[in-house]
């Protein structure tokens, strides 16, 4: 396993090169201009001085390749010194959004925690809820539950987020005034009340999500379910006087969760790039609203760098994924 | 064993029907057979004659639906197992009745290691500690054969060939010492040498335990070779009965004569064809009202078109305890060559 790992992770440095490049190149050919943002009545030679002074005259590689020096060595070298008072980076560039002029790992790091309370709550009350629905639909398949699970799947997974999220709001906000309308991420928790308040705003938003995200995997934990149901070692376990609990929760859940594992962990890179649409809705300022920000704004180095980010972490969970099939399936083994 | 003694297992008029959208199938009709202690009773028939139906209905292992076990009784230890819950049904699964089923390969989870799948069933009905019951475990694996036994408790079922998974398998089924053991076309998935090794083993087996056992097979071989008695299964009634003797010297069931036809013969004038039984056996959307095998039978007049013919001696003792049969044409006395 350890060896597997380590390969995977060694090969991984030459793939997400290539991505980066590939990145780079598709940011780069996206028309538009950093001086968008500038009002008109900015001389030409003062747009032409900013434009220099961005770097952003630069031929493309050379932009790639300081780049890649930022990104691997200024950055991480950046954090280094910020815990142990060393002076690696002294008088080097960070990447800087050509929006705000912040290094953008600034910005990431501000943004991040709200994006990860609200979409990864979100995700674990979606898998919290459908792993028991997808199990007990398919112990008990057709039945009034597992056609209120469908129906409660289809709603989740047909409706956007939208339209289900404004619903939300009107009822939950408006006519029944259980939760606020707004997301104010400036609340701090310091004790319980704070922390109820926390919790009520998270409510709306983390429904919203949590409804998609339940339809979606609620339906793969129940075909697994059903596939392992049907197999034989559940009769044998059956032949051996074992409970249904026991045979359900243990020999064919077991079993049902190695898919379904692998799905869960490839989703959770999806979290870290937030829920736009829903974050907007709800004005959660989160990593999915920096993205949209920087889009508009022709801010290449911050949208250049959440995407790579982006493809990281896909690449680091999909190791994750097969690790998870690994340890749950003995029959798998990569060494 | 003695003749006469009390049987471990008694089935009487037993019933199964399968709701389905087509209507219902009844895959058991009115099937009685007893099983005295020590005794290998061997069931026959070919596929879809009611063999597994019958003996998974024993046990409720049957899903329901669509299954639904109708009429009858089945007395293990002067209990009907029809009229006992789920959960007293579930303390004689696996512990007074071992099951082995035809797919060794399938048959045991693949994630669990063989260890805690054969300490499961000890843990659960003798109420062992899980030391005690690893122990045990090892002591099973080594009683069917499987050596270092010890160290393979921790390997999973994939590490472990087919013949060496129907071990395991054997070795959960005898666990808990059952009274009675169901064999479920344990051989047909292995190949003919492993075949071999696995009757060997249950004989032995049977030999130092003493439970009996009740062995479905569709290879006459395989019966010749270990049975006690025989039951023929055709349509999901018993249509012939015998010790197994009797039953290959002077089979009386069109039937069964026709499946002991069908055995390719190594001593015997080499026929130019092996011969087959033609067509189908019969998906009973009703309850017979005639034989079911009317249709294939060679036999067949109009008697068996108007009514069902029920199990009846041919040599003087009742139904069950020596050689029954259930045809209208068959002559009551032996008569050797009739066919």
């Amino acid at each position: 396993m350890l060896t597997f790992t380590l390969r995977r992770l060694l090969l991984a440095i030459p793939i997400l090169l290539v991505i980066s490049l590939v990145i780079f190149l598709l940011v780069d050919l996206a028309p538009g201009s950093p001086m968008s943002e500038i009002p008109l009545t900015v001389p030409p030679d003062v747009r032409q001085k900013m434009i220099e002074a961005l770097g952003a005259d630069q031929p493309v590689f050379v932009r790639y390749l300081l780049w890649l020096k930022q990104f691997f060595w200024v950055e991480p070298m950046t954090l280094v010194d910020g815990w142990f008072g060393t002076d690696f980076t002294a008088g080097e560039q960070r990447i800087l959004s050509w929006q705000s002029r912040s290094p953008v790992f600034t910005i990431i790091g501000q943004r991040i925690p709200q994006t990860l309370t609200v979409v990864g709550t979100a995700y674990l009350v979606g898998v919290l809820i459908a792993v028991p629905i997808g199990i007990y639909s398919a112990y008990r398949q057709y039945s009034f539950f597992d056609q209120a699970g469908t129906l409660f799947a289809m709603i989740g997974f047909s409706v956007p987020t939208f339209f289900s999220g404004t619903l939300f709001i009107i009822i939950f906000a408006v006519w029944l005034g259980w939760f606020p309308t707004k997301y104010d991420t400036t609340l701090e928790v310091t004790d319980w009340a704070t922390f109820w308040e926390q919790v009520r705003q998270m409510a709306l938003p983390v429904m919203t999500l949590g409804l998609a995200n339940a339809a979606a995997i609620s339906r793969y934990m129940r075909s697994s379910m059903l596939d392992n149901m049907a197999m034989d070692y559940v009769r044998t376990a059956r032949a051996k006087g074992m409970s249904e609990r026991v045979v359900v929760l243990r020999h064919v859940l077991r079993n049902s969760l190695i898919p379904v594992g692998t799905v869960i962990a490839l989703g959770i890179p999806s979290i870290f790039g937030g829920a736009i649409i829903t974050e907007n809705l709800f004005g959660v300022n989160g990593i999915g609203a920096a993205l949209i920000g920087a889009i508009h704004a022709n801010d290449i180095p911050m949208v250049q760098t959440l995407a790579f980010i982006f493809a990281v972490l896909i690449v680091l969970f999909n190791l994750i994924a097969d690790i998870i099939y690994g340890l749950l399936d003995p029959r798998i083994r990569y060494d | 064993m003695p003749d006469g003694a009390t049987p471990v297992l008694d089935v009487r008029g037993l019933k199964t029907v399968f709701r389905t959208r087509g209507g219902e199938v009844h895959a058991v009709n009115s099937v009685s057979f007893h099983l005295k202690p020590g005794e290998l009773l061997g069931v026959v028939g070919e596929s879809g004659s009611g063999k597994s139906v019958t003996m998974m209905s024993l046990i409720g292992l049957l899903p329901s639906p669509p299954a639904e076990v109708r009429a009858g009784q089945v007395l293990l230890g002067g209990r009907d197992l029809l009229k006992i819950d789920a959960s007293e049904l579930r303390d004689v699964r696996g512990a007074k009745i071992g099951f082995v089923f035809q797919d060794p390969m399938t048959s045991l989870n693949p994630v669990f290691t063989v260890g805690s799948q054969i300490m499961e069933p000890l843990t659960r009905h003798m109420g062992l500690t899980k030391a005690q019951a690893r122990d045990r475990a090892a002591e099973l694996l080594a009683l069917v054969g499987i050596p270092d036994a010890q160290k393979r408790l921790k390997d999973y079922p994939h590490q472990f060939s087919g013949g060496m998974r129907q071990r395991v398998m054997i070795a959960i089924a005898l666990a808990c010492d059952p009274d009675v053991l169901i064999a479920d076309e344990p051989t047909t998935a292995l190949d003919v040498t492993i075949q071999a090794q696995i009757i060997e083993l249950v004989k032995d087996l049977r030999q130092k335990l003493g439970m009996a056992i009740v062995w479905i097979t569709h290879d006459l071989g395989v019966i010749a070779g270990i049975a006690d008695r025989v039951m023929v299964m055709y349509g999901g009634q018993v249509v012939e009965q015998a010790p197994v003797r009797q039953l290959f010297s002077d089979p009386r069931h069109p039937y069964t004569r026709a499946l002991l036809k069908t055995i390719p013969s190594l001593t015997g004038e080499r026929e130019a064809r092996l011969q087959a039984i033609e067509g189908q056996p019969p998906i009973l959307t009703a309850e017979p009202t005639a034989c079911p095998f009317r249709a294939r039978c060679a036999h067949a007049y109009d008697r068996c078109e108007t009514e069902n013919p029920q199990r009846r001696a041919v040599d003087g003792l009742a139904v069950g305890q020596g050689h029954d049969v259930a045809c209208h044409w068959t002559p009551d006395v032996s008569a050797e060559g009739a066919a």
